[in-house]
């Protein structure tokens, strides 16, 4: 509680508190080299024993588990764009085809859960999306024909801040900060008070929602735990043992970092130009994150914040308004009894 | 079935679009009928949210609102019991008691683990409002519930009944002091996450909040206290009134993309019934009240609908603006691009 | 490969981040492509014009390999007079006989080879239908080649060096591509001329002494009327282009699930033995030597003229001592073919009634095999069925809740079949070996003792032959010795589980007598044919040498060779790569000190390299054998493909092949496109089966081919295996990929108005299915000769049951049967189909909606089912009934009103 609350922090687990902690570990995802298996994401089920999201067709390309949640801490993320990946060759030119689906499909895809996300385990409140309809694909494209197309893939986590707003706002102590500098729920502690779930500005963790007879931890948050046991016992966490194509990457931060660094400027030199890092900064919103990412297009198109910054940031900012409303009022009372007797 | 005559091809025919941009989700308020707000165009994945809403239901608002009548009450109590005026100080000593019980049982009965609740003793946390409203209701409910107490002594014992008439007045000031905390610390409450209309309404929300605790308090005042006693009550609707009306003017100035949301759908119609209500409540207070007990009980009454309304809106505005990713993204986008 | 190998696709990204190009061709756009650097889509069943097609390309632009051509392949060897090519009949090779819709391919076969010497025995397949012939036609058929190259009868042939003898295999090849242009290409894939080229540039440009370039398929080649000639056909290129038998090179075939390599070595297949070995054949085989000489030829070079050693071994193995020289080894044994008893024909059998009994292993037909219907259909015919599997599969529930339960064809209380569900052990829950693609043995250990009555295959048949011994033992009948002179004697553990590894042994195979009685064969050279060892299949032999378990070796690739020899044990004699010795040039030096692998050590004189060489070890580059010796003897210093008959590999095959001895275009059974290079339609010598429950749907030249206007394929997703029973069963699978769902093009979409996950029902001539609808990009229109086509991708995972977590109709119900000849594999990767929008009628109702369309389209047993076409096809009467206007509009299929190629 006692460090601050942004900017760079080397020292995060021994800002807890922790006495000669190892270094912090975290993962790269290089997602230009993710096949979208989603072996990371039964692994990670596998292993902690996590329960399906249901059985949904979300219509989302491959994706049918949505979104990270309180049951799915790993999520993988397929987009499909009418744009050229690097200096991919595609026989499109000369083919008798149409404007693009994709652009009204990315638009649509939400529809497929009729606002209902507690399909994704996400939200149990029904919504009205007032989403557009899937017919007449391509007509939000003004394209001619389609000539251009690329399929990316990524595997999304729990990002592991260095400035946790999950763990600041949690009032019972359960989201604690490890010896690894990673941010873990305590399932035994956690009362389900359900405040870190709006903090989270990648919005990552959740409560879980569910019959609580059948599943356990329901009503309680739920979000990776960097496999807590396994690099406890000096194991690798269940994804990135489980990644075949070395996506998923894990290992300590520092030198993740400089991996990160090396393989965004050796796509760059192989042409691929949209690549780019992402949550390697410290100096960015939430003082960099131990579970980093190379992406291929914009954060957002990944349902990723394009420049989170840790709400806890403007805390202090938040008390002092507070007192000096909690003054004005004090100050109003007594004014308000000010004055004739009767 | 049959293969497809011409209607078919028809109905497949292309329709022509406005814009090309990759990935882009161009959907701005409008939808419910509301008014439409200029249309933003932004990347999102399949239109889904990038932070999540609060998993929380109507406790939450409800406790904010109770919150603010007791810390309201607790403050006219003290003032009327040093003040001699025995019908508000009851009124309001009860209203305070009563307000804060039920505030305690919302807030309880929305955790994912009600037993569990006594797990936000197991930490006295800064960073988070949750564990520091705990606290502050701590330190608030012991005073507020003696008080209140006294109020109701002609039920008890005797023994127990001197010894509480002789604490209530030291009760009901220390419940006051802490008062004006419990009423402005839920603003930080809710603007300290990630939810784009809450954090970006962390400035003036604290006011907005103050001035509803005000006003509703001097409304259950103006129910419960005789046209006599009610005097403080009535300049504390009009001060708390407009307090919460300049302050919620600002907020919505700066907070930026996400002050639509306050206009839209459910929250747009409780902010509208809200501004209505407040309004005409001080107006009672301030004309009618003085000279028609029922003129004051209906301003008292529509002074506390309107809080009411006041944080079902904000509540209500803040989830929607979760659940919809352009005001997450769009933002974002354009911090960036200002940045060099 | 992403999509359904992902475990071995990290080699490839590997690879890719090493420099390598990845071209992905396929008709969809897969994961594989997301990350290769150049994805061609085509149209599905189109592979052979593609591939002639960069054969013609590198014959009109010399690019092959002269050197390794020249010396390593039988491109000088000079063919019959009487050979004729398909351009000048029609679409078929000389031998084709209308009438039984066979070759007799002796004039296939090389200048100079009789048939009538020396040993008197035609070793090539020839035509006709009687018993006996119908049975070389087996033994000449492709799935016996597995461990060896078909045989002649001797390899003295006449030969041009200089390639130019216009008979010569060089000169056929060219003449017999030179119409595969990059225009006819394009014409009959849908693949645009510039990406074709682009390919032929990068496949060439990376091929070569300095660099090699090696082609990967699944079953997306081989699920063909023509899938043999897939593969043919990227064997000549990568043979003109000296890219076998070289690092880098090569042609991967991966298989459809672990050890489905295994089950070929040690057969699931009808038609052989362990190794290879042709199964014997009533009437022809009576006795070993029969056996022996007709399998192979004294005279043919090369190490399959040791299959006698082969064989006794084998026997021995079987019957140990009971198995002696007097008694032929106990070859009397082995039971005799009749015939074709493979998959589909046994199917047909049960129909007919002629099957009582069935076995499914880990295999679930009613959802996996082509004609979901007649598969289930033939099951309840059955008297009974063991199904052993992990789950409770629809093909063990078919009799409650199949699709023909619902449209009322089949009545559960009708159904006599006795179903025994044997719940399986998988493959963590037992020990044993899994044999890879590359011919690797890997050991896998029991980790954990099966659930409740789970038991391993092999815990099954050891106790059931157990038992039926011990039921046998009383009344002693001749009938009965083969099964009670068996070795049955395998240790077993608590569990009453046999020795995996005792199995693996005898698989191996031991010395019998001598000194060494008792020590396991180290090599395959080491087996006798005097019954001095045993041996349980000679192409394993080694895997347990020197007493040990090589497939339990598992030393780290950064402890060894980039090699990495000690990792696993692959067959044969743990050689990585086959007929190794091309990566040397004739003299036995390295084509390039890059691409260096195995080369002749003049100071030792001996083989050596980093591979085992797949070679005699000592025997110099430079030696020649005395024309007319066979066997190993007989191999040149210089002919590397040791496992064939005269030493050379074959860009044309004289023998081996029913289908012709080259690739041709041929359109797939079901195509709504005319074959653009001959006027033969599909494959002449493909296997038909004209039936009234295998109705096919019209082609061109038929009349009403456009009632089916466009083409599905089906395939695999990397959430799901196969037929579902590994993956239904799992909720965490089932989650990521929980409904069948069809793949179109947005262009379809807008012709047929489909909306995305809306629903679609497909129709063909055998019944109609329903899809959740996804449009996507990934799939596009082709232009198909001027034409639009649209292809609809079904991924073959669900089927129709109560059983399962998630459920569906099954992409396979939609296909017929048609057959390859050489391999009897079902065309069930590409078919004609239509597709609507809106779910499928249910019940009787869907019955009568399949029998619409069949009115429509004026589908008799014969449509479809000709093989000889073109010739006749002028004068094929109209049979379509249909009113014009029900016809599915020609807008829709034809390029003038197209949509899109207006624009």
């Amino acid at each position: 509680m006692g460090s601050q609350l942004s900017g760079p922090d080397p020292h995060v687990a021994k800002n807890s508190g922790w006495h000669e902690p190892p270094p912090r570990k975290g993962f790269f995802t290089d997602t230009s080299i993710c096949i979208g298996c989603k072996a990371c994401e039964v692994a990670c089920k596998e292993w902690n024993g996590i329960p399906d999201d249901g059985f949904n067709l979300l219509g989302s390309s491959y994706d049918n588990t949505g979104a990270l949640g309180a049951s799915t801490w790993r999520h993988v993320a397929f987009i499909e764009q009418p744009r050229r990946l690097g200096e991919q060759e595609l026989a499109f030119e000369g083919m008798p085809l149409g404007p693009p689906a994709s652009d009204a499909l990315n638009e649509a895809g939400d529809a497929a859960l009729s606002g209902d996300r507690s399909l994704l385990g996400t939200d149990n409140t029904k919504v009205q999306l007032g989403m557009p309809s899937f017919n007449l694909p391509g007509a939000a494209s003004g394209l001619e024909t389609r000539t251009d197309f690329r399929w990316l893939m990524s595997s999304d986590v729990c990002k592991h801040c260095t400035h946790a707003a999950c763990l600041d706002v949690c009032p019972t102590g359960s989201l604690m900060r490890t010896e690894f500098g990673t941010v873990v729920v305590q399932d035994d502690i956690c009362n389900g008070c359900g405040y870190c779930v709006p903090a989270c500005p990648f919005g990552v963790i959740d409560r879980r929602i569910g019959d609580r007879d059948t599943v356990k931890n329901v009503g309680i948050a739920q979000k990776c735990t960097l496999c807590y046991d396994r690099i406890g016992a000096g194991q690798t966490p269940a994804c990135a043992q489980a990644c075949p194509t070395q996506s998923i990457q894990f290992g300590d931060v520092d030198e993740l970092r400089v991996r990160a660094q090396e393989r965004v400027e050796t796509l760059h030199a192989n042409g691929v130009s949209d690549a780019r890092l992402y949550g390697e900064n410290p100096h960015d919103g939430i003082g960099g994150a131990g579970a980093m990412f190379l992406l291929l297009d914009e954060p957002e198109v990944y349902g990723l914040p394009p420049d989170p910054i840790v709400t806890t940031h403007d805390l202090p900012v938040m008390w002092k308004q507070a007192g000096l409303a909690a003054l004005s009022l004090l100050a109003g009372a007594a004014a308000a009894f000010v004055g004739r007797s009767r | 079935m049959t293969t497809p005559g011409p209607a078919q091809q028809q109905r497949a025919a292309p329709e022509p679009s406005s814009q090309a941009k990759r990935g882009r989700r161009r959907r701005g308020a409008g939808r419910d009928g509301d008014p439409v707000v200029p249309e933003v165009s932004f990347s999102s994945y399949y239109g889904r949210p990038v932070v999540k809403a609060s998993p929380w239901a109507a406790d939450i608002p409800a406790y904010l609102f109770l919150g603010g009548v007791a810390a309201g009450s607790s403050l006219l109590g003290a003032g009327a019991d040093l003040t001699d005026r025995p019908t508000l100080r009851r009124t309001s000593r009860i209203g305070a008691l009563a307000a804060v019980t039920l505030s305690f049982v919302a807030l309880v009965h929305d955790l994912g683990r009600p037993a569990r609740f006594v797990n936000m003793m197991r930490v006295a946390k800064l960073t988070s409002p949750m564990s520091v409203g705990t606290w502050i209701l701590t330190m608030y409910g012991p005073g507020a519930g003696l008080a209140g107490a006294a109020e109701l002594s002609g039920l008890m014992p005797r023994p127990v009944r001197s010894l509480i008439e002789a604490l209530a007045r030291p009760a009901g000031i220390a419940a006051a002091t802490v008062a004006p905390a419990l009423a402005s610390y839920t603003a930080v409450l809710l603007a300290d996450t990630a939810t784009p209309a809450w954090h970006d309404a962390h400035r003036e929300l604290p006011f907005v909040f103050a001035g509803s605790a005000a006003a509703a308090a001097a409304g259950l005042g103006l129910i419960g206290a005789t046209t006599a006693d009610a005097g403080p009550a009535r300049r504390m609707a009009v001060l708390g009134a407009l307090g919460e009306l300049a302050a919620e003017r600002r907020m919505e100035s700066s907070m930026g993309l996400s002050a639509e949301t306050m206009h839209m759908a459910t929250a747009g119609r409780l902010m509208r019934a809200s501004r209505t209500l407040t309004v005409a409540g001080a107006a009672g207070a301030a004309l009618v009240a003085a000279r028609s007990r029922v003129g004051a009980a209906l301003s008292g009454v529509a002074l506390l609908a309107g809080s009411a309304c006041t944080r079902f809106a904000i509540f209500e505005a803040g989830q929607a603006s979760a659940r919809d990713p352009k005001y997450t993204v769009v933002p974002q986008r354009e911090r960036l691009d200002r940045r060099p | 490969m992403a999509e359904c190998h992902p475990v071995g696709f990290q080699w490839v990204m590997e690879a890719k981040a090493r420099g390598a190009k990845i071209i992905h061709i396929d008709p969809r756009f897969t994961r594989t492509s997301a990350v290769a650097d150049m994805h061609v889509p085509l149209r599905a069943g189109s592979d052979i014009a593609f591939l002639g097609g960069i054969v013609n390309y590198i014959l009109e632009n010399e690019k092959w390999f002269p050197e390794y051509v020249s010396a390593y392949t039988n491109a000088d060897v000079i063919l019959r007079e009487d050979f004729v090519d398909t351009d000048d009949l029609d679409g078929v090779f000389s031998g084709y006989d209308p009438e039984t819709g066979h070759y007799d391919t002796t004039s296939w076969q090389y200048e100079g080879v009789d048939e009538t010497e020396p040993s008197g025995e035609v070793k090539a397949p020839s035509g006709g239908q009687d018993e006996d012939d119908g049975s070389r036609k087996e033994r000449g058929a492709g799935h016996e080649m597995g461990g060896h190259g078909a045989s002649l009868p001797h390899s003295d042939v006449q030969r041009d060096e200089t390639l130019q003898h216009p008979r010569c295999v060089f000169q056929v090849l060219k003449r017999h591509y030179a119409r595969y242009t990059p225009e006819m290409v394009s014409r009959t894939c849908g693949v645009p001329v510039e990406a074709f080229l682009r390919v032929c540039e990068e496949v060439t440009a990376n091929s070569g002494r300095e660099r090699t370039t090696c082609w990967v398929y699944s079953v997306g080649w081989t699920h063909h009327s023509v899938g043999v000639q897939y593969i043919r056909g990227s064997a000549i290129i990568q043979l003109l282009l000296g890219n076998m038998g070289r690092p880098g090179g090569g042609i991967l075939a991966l298989r459809g699930h672990a050890s489905i390599q295994g089950s070929t070595d040690i057969p699931t297949l009808f038609n052989l033995l362990p190794g290879y070995l042709p199964m014997p054949k009533v009437g022809e085989h009576d006795s070993l030597d029969d056996y022996v000489d007709t399998i192979t030829s004294p005279s043919q070079k090369g190490f399959w003229a040791d299959a006698r050693k082969f064989t006794v071994s084998l026997l021995k193995a079987y019957w140990g001592d009971a198995a002696n020289a007097e008694n032929d080894y106990r070859y009397g044994y082995l039971p005799r073919l009749t015939g074709d008893h493979g998959t589909y024909a046994t199917v047909m059998a049960m129909l007919a009634d002629e099957v009582e009994g069935y076995f499914l292993i880990g295999q679930n037909p009613a959802v996996g095999s082509a004609h979901g219907k007649m598969q289930r259909l033939g099951m309840s015919h059955l008297k009974w069925l063991v199904v052993r599997d992990l789950n409770m599969i629809e093909s063990a529930t078919f009799w409650k809740d199949g699709p023909e339960i619902e449209t009322g064809e089949l009545r559960t209380e009708d159904i006599g079949t006795e179903v025994f569900f044997m719940p399986a052990a998988s493959h963590v829950e037992k020990d044993g070996t899994f044999t890879q693609t590359q011919r690797m043995l890997q050991w896998h250990h029991k980790a954990i003792e099966p659930p409740g009555d789970c038991r391993s295959d092999l815990h099954f048949f050891f106790h059931l032959g157990r038992k039926l011994r011990a039921r046998l033992a009383a009344d002693d009948l001749d009938r009965d010795r083969p099964l009670r002179d068996l070795t049955w004697d395998y240790p077993v553990d608590a569990h009453g589980d046999p020795s995996a590894d005792a199995v693996l042994q005898e698989i191996n195979g031991r010395h019998l007598s001598g000194e060494k009685a008792g020590q396991t064969l180290n090599s395959y050279l080491e087996m006798a044919d005097d019954g001095s060892t045993s041996g349980g299949c000679w192409i394993y032999t080694g895997v347990y040498a020197d007493g040990i378990n090589q497939s339990k070796r598992r030393k780290p690739g950064r402890d060894q060779s980039w090699v990495a020899p000690e990792w696993g044990w692959a067959w044969p004699l743990n050689r990585r790569i086959l007929y190794n010795r091309a990566s040397a040039d004739p003299d036995g030096k390295p084509w390039s000190e890059r691409k260096a692998y195995v080369w002749w050590d003049e100071e030792q004189r001996k083989w050596t390299g980093h591979d085992v060489p797949d070679f005699e070890p000592t025997k110099p580059p430079s030696y020649r054998s005395e024309p007319g010796t066979g066997g190993i003897a007989g191999l040149d210093g210089d002919d590397p493909f040791i496992m064939q008959a005269d030493g050379k590999a074959w860009l044309f095959a004289p023998a081996g092949l029913l289908d012709g001895p080259l690739p041709a275009h041929y359109e797939p059974a079901e195509s709504p496109v005319r074959n653009p290079f001959y006027r033969q339609q599909a494959s002449p010598a493909r296997e038909v089966f004209p039936r009234k429950d295998n109705l096919q749907n019209p082609s061109p030249p038929e009349p009403a081919s456009d009632v089916f206007p466009f083409v599905f394929t089906t395939y695999r997703l990397t959430e799901h295996h196969t037929a579902g029973g590994m993956s239904r069963w799992v909720a965490l699978l089932s989650e990521l990929q929980p409904e069948f769902f069809c793949e179109i093009s947005p262009e379809l979409a807008r012709l047929r108005g489909l909306e995305h996950l809306g629903w679609a029902t497909i129709v063909t001539a055998r019944t109609a299915i329903e899809a959740r609808v996804l449009v996507t990009d990934r799939v596009v229109a082709l232009n198909v000769g001027g034409r639009t086509l649209h292809q609809i991708g079904l991924p073959y995972h669900w089927g129709v049951g109560k059983s399962a977590l998630v459920s569906g109709d099954s992409a396979n119900d939609l296909f017929g049967v048609t057959l390859d000849p050489n391999v009897h594999i079902q065309e069930s990767k590409v078919a004609s189909c239509d597709i609507q929008p809106g779910r499928r009628p249910s019940g009787p109702a869907l019955l009568r909606f399949v029998e619409e369309y069949r009115s429509r389209a004026g589908i008799t047993i014969e449509t479809g089912n000709q093989q000889r076409t073109g010739i006749q096809s002028d004068t094929v009467p109209a049979v379509s009934t249909v009113p014009a206007d029900s016809i599915v509009p020609a807008d829709s299929t034809l390029p003038d009103d197209d949509t899109f190629t207006e624009r």
